[in-house]
């Protein structure tokens, strides 16, 4: 396992939901990783990607290549950006001369539950967290990266969690990035069966890989005063069952 | 006898290629998407039909020993058949021609509605039954041939209840599914003039079926679609449940197969794969109850069958896609509408919103390519959650070609001038972590002020987009990385 760790955290984790990233970094010490950040990161380039504008997302992509050139393994609390870094770079950059490097540091850049179960080969992180949980399998990670089994391997491990299930747990959230706001009223409804589906399984907490998508159900939790929260993985993973 | 009636306007010459309904598509849809997704009588009619649909479709990819085998072989019968178009095509027609059979090739919607209503006029048809066709729609020809003084009965129940509605089909294998039994019920009271009609399903499929049997023993002319043109026997493939396809190719004097250039397979054993993969992503069924092979007239000394037999092959649009290096592969589409049945954005709004023939992914996908620059919308109108291509029986990579489109139309300058300068501005910061740092800060520091106002989701709002229809965006005081600089980086 690589003991040393770059971090990578999503721009809008960096600035609206730090405590995610805040979280990622005490579960990976706690496994024995030493977790380094480099500040010269912002953004993976998907917000202009997924927007047809490629010639703006290029650079940024160009840029994670150079700022990740040397970092033995890129760990990110989202399945979406790691989708974006591995999976859609290499076409992005097909005709940059960066593409080796970018296509090379995609190969190192890990979701978070993908780092602790396929690479580091932890399931166990010694959390505890007394609460009903329902996971939401994120659109990114499960069908892009194929991770359908690590998280779950990682809730099963957490001392005191009780996991339920949910009606249509692999069906989007509705937020999708840009669309979320060009199609404000479509996203709003695909969040709205979403938390009903959550109420349905009656848990306390709703969890998930990306905070993208916890944003959005917790935006649509809230506008119902629906009392269930959304909470990313890390954060159950780094908790010690004293927070909730 | 109810009178069924055209359901889009008349096309007047034009093609839909040319000629999107509506002024603006875009405002319409957005118009059309609030409505729909907000009506929940409509949610809960589709969410009760999808769910048995998904029911049915689990349970019938589970009769495949591997059913990701079958999709890969689907997919490499219909790459060879595309990647040979030419050859396959050709020889289909040198069969169908060589039993007596006639092939017309239409470049445009308008050459393939001219041909038929020709055709119609020259044997003085009055009444014409049509089988499930879907190109039919894309082509207007109901419509066409209602000018000419014909009478065009739909004979698919579900295709006839929307007719009988003045509507266009919602989805493109179940085209009712957004009705239920009291809506239908209380339709064909109205326009079958039987006030006392109960709501139950047989009696209502006798009533439907009492007018559609007069239809079919007038009609001198059936139309149908064609799900496979078998091109080494020559062959129109026709899958139905009702057996409407059969009395359409069979009873009228003159049958026409309508359909588009991308549905010929190589070889009649390919049938073996195809149609149970089809019926299963479809329905959910092992196979679709009637499966038709038509090719050719009526021969000497044989009892059934139409004098006449066409097949009319439609371009309008295909070809173009048969260059595209990434897309060509959309033309492998067997039209099962599985795409459709799992996509969240088309349950929540429907089949109608999006105001095409081809609605759902494959739609979002195609139709820019068939109509033009004034349906781009509908590749920016998904989520991209790829749930489409998990279920595509001949693997179309469906979202990622929404992403391949979106490229495309912004490389072709299509984009909103606003939203380009926004973006220049959010490279440039985003290439600069101080610039980016800095214009967090400044935007969290502004936000904070608006919410601490009580204007979240007001005009001030910059978020107003996403806080109107949800609770408001966290907002952190400090962001992971002023947190990392103060301490948490040291720590352990």
């Amino acid at each position: 396992m690589p003991r040393k760790v770059s971090l990578f955290v999503p721009c809008f984790v960096d600035q609206l939901l730090p405590e995610v990233a805040v979280d990622t970094v005490k579960v990976l010490r706690k496994i024995g990783c030493e977790v380094e950040f480099r500040e010269q990161q912002t953004c993976c380039g998907q917000p202009a990607f997924n927007s047809g504008y490629w010639d703006d997302a290029r650079p940024c992509a160009e840029k994670f290549a150079r700022v990740f050139q040397d970092a033995e393994a890129i760990v990110c609390p989202s399945g979406s950006c790691t989708t974006m870094v591995r999976k859609f770079y290499p076409e992005l950059l097909k005709e940059s001369p960066m593409r080796g490097d970018a296509v090379a540091a995609g190969q190192r850049t890990y979701e978070l539950s993908e780092f602790l179960v396929r690479v580091a080969g932890v399931t166990d992180v010694g959390a505890v967290f007394p609460h009903s949980v329902t996971y939401h399998a994120s659109c990114h990670g499960l069908r892009e990266l194929g991770l359908k089994e690590e998280p779950l391997k990682l809730l099963h491990a957490v001392q005191g969690l009780k996991l339920v299930d949910m009606p249509r747990y692999d069906e989007c959230c509705g937020f999708g990035g840009t669309f979320a706001i060009k199609f404000a009223d479509i996203s709003a409804a695909m969040g709205q069966s979403k938390v009903e589906n959550v109420m349905a399984s009656g848990a306390e907490y709703v969890t998930a890989i990306d905070s993208s998508c916890l944003m959005h159900v917790q935006g649509m939790l809230g506008k119902n005063k629906f009392k269930a929260q959304a909470i990313h993985l890390a954060s159950i993973l780094a908790s010690d069952g004293g927070r909730a | 006898m109810s009178a069924p009636a055209t359901r889009v306007p008349p096309a007047d010459g034009a093609s839909a290629h040319d000629h999107p309904q509506g002024a603006n598509p875009e405002k319409q849809f957005h118009h059309d998407a609030a409505v729909k997704s907000a009506d929940l009588v409509h949610r809960e009619i589709i969410r009760k039909n999808m769910e048995s649909y998904d029911a049915g479709h689990m349970k019938g990819r589970a009769r495949f020993m591997d059913w990701d085998a079958a999709r890969d072989r689907c997919q490499a019968i219909k790459r060879e058949a595309i990647n040979h178009l030419d050859k396959y095509l050709l020889q289909f027609e040198e069969n169908v021609t060589a039993r007596g059979g006639h092939v017309f090739w239409a470049a445009t919607s308008q050459e393939a509605r001219n041909y038929i209503r020709d055709l119609a006029v020259r044997h003085a048809v009055k009444t014409v039954v049509k089988s499930k066709s879907m190109v039919t729609e894309e082509i207007e020809l109901a419509a066409a041939l209602e000018k000419v003084g014909c009478t065009v009965w739909e004979t698919d129940l579900g295709e006839y209840i929307v007719q009988l509605r003045h509507e266009p089909p919602y989805h493109i294998v179940t085209p009712a599914m957004h009705l239920n039994r009291t809506q239908i019920a209380e339709l064909f009271r109205d326009k079958f003039g039987e006030p006392d009609l109960p709501e139950d399903p047989q009696k209502l499929v006798a009533a439907a079926r009492r007018k559609l049997r007069q239809a079919f023993f007038a009609a001198e002319m059936g139309i149908s679609g064609a799900n496979f043109l078998v091109a080494d026997v020559g062959a129109v493939a026709i899958s139905t449940n009702e057996g409407n396809g059969r009395l359409t190719t069979s009873l009228p004097r003159i049958h026409v197969a309508v359909t588009g250039i991308e549905k010929v397979i190589p070889r009649l054993e390919d049938l073996a794969t195809l149609w149970p993969v089809l019926a299963t992503s479809g329905t959910g069924q092992p196979v679709t109850t009637y499966g038709t092979l038509v090719g050719g007239p009526k021969r000497p000394g044989e009892a059934d069958g139409p004098e006449e037999f066409h097949v009319v092959l439609v371009d309008n649009g295909r070809s173009s896609l048969l260059g595209h290096p990434e897309e060509r592969e959309v033309l492998h589409c067997i039209r099962c509408g599985a795409c459709l049945n799992i996509c969240p954005v088309y349950r929540h709004i429907g089949g109608h919103a999006y105001g095409t023939t081809y609605p759902g992914p494959i739609g979002a996908v195609l139709t820019p390519h068939l109509r033009g620059s004034a349906f781009e919308h509908l590749s920016y109108a998904s989520s991209l959650c790829g749930a489409c291509t998990s279920v595509c029986p001949v693997k179309i990579d469906l979202h990622h070609h929404l992403l391949h489109n979106r490229r495309d139309f912004m490389k072709a300058g299509h984009g909103k001038v606003g939203e380009r300068i926004r973006f220049r501005l959010w490279r440039v910061a985003m290439l600069s972590p101080k610039l980016y740092a800095l214009g967090g800060w400044l935007g969290r520091k502004s936000l904070r002020a608006i919410y601490g106002l009580g204007l979240s989701g007001s005009l001030l709002d910059p978020l107003r987009a996403w806080n109107r229809k949800r609770a408001t965006v966290p907002v952190a005081k400090e962001s992971f990385r002023e947190q990392w600089r103060k301490g948490l980086g040291n720590s352990k």
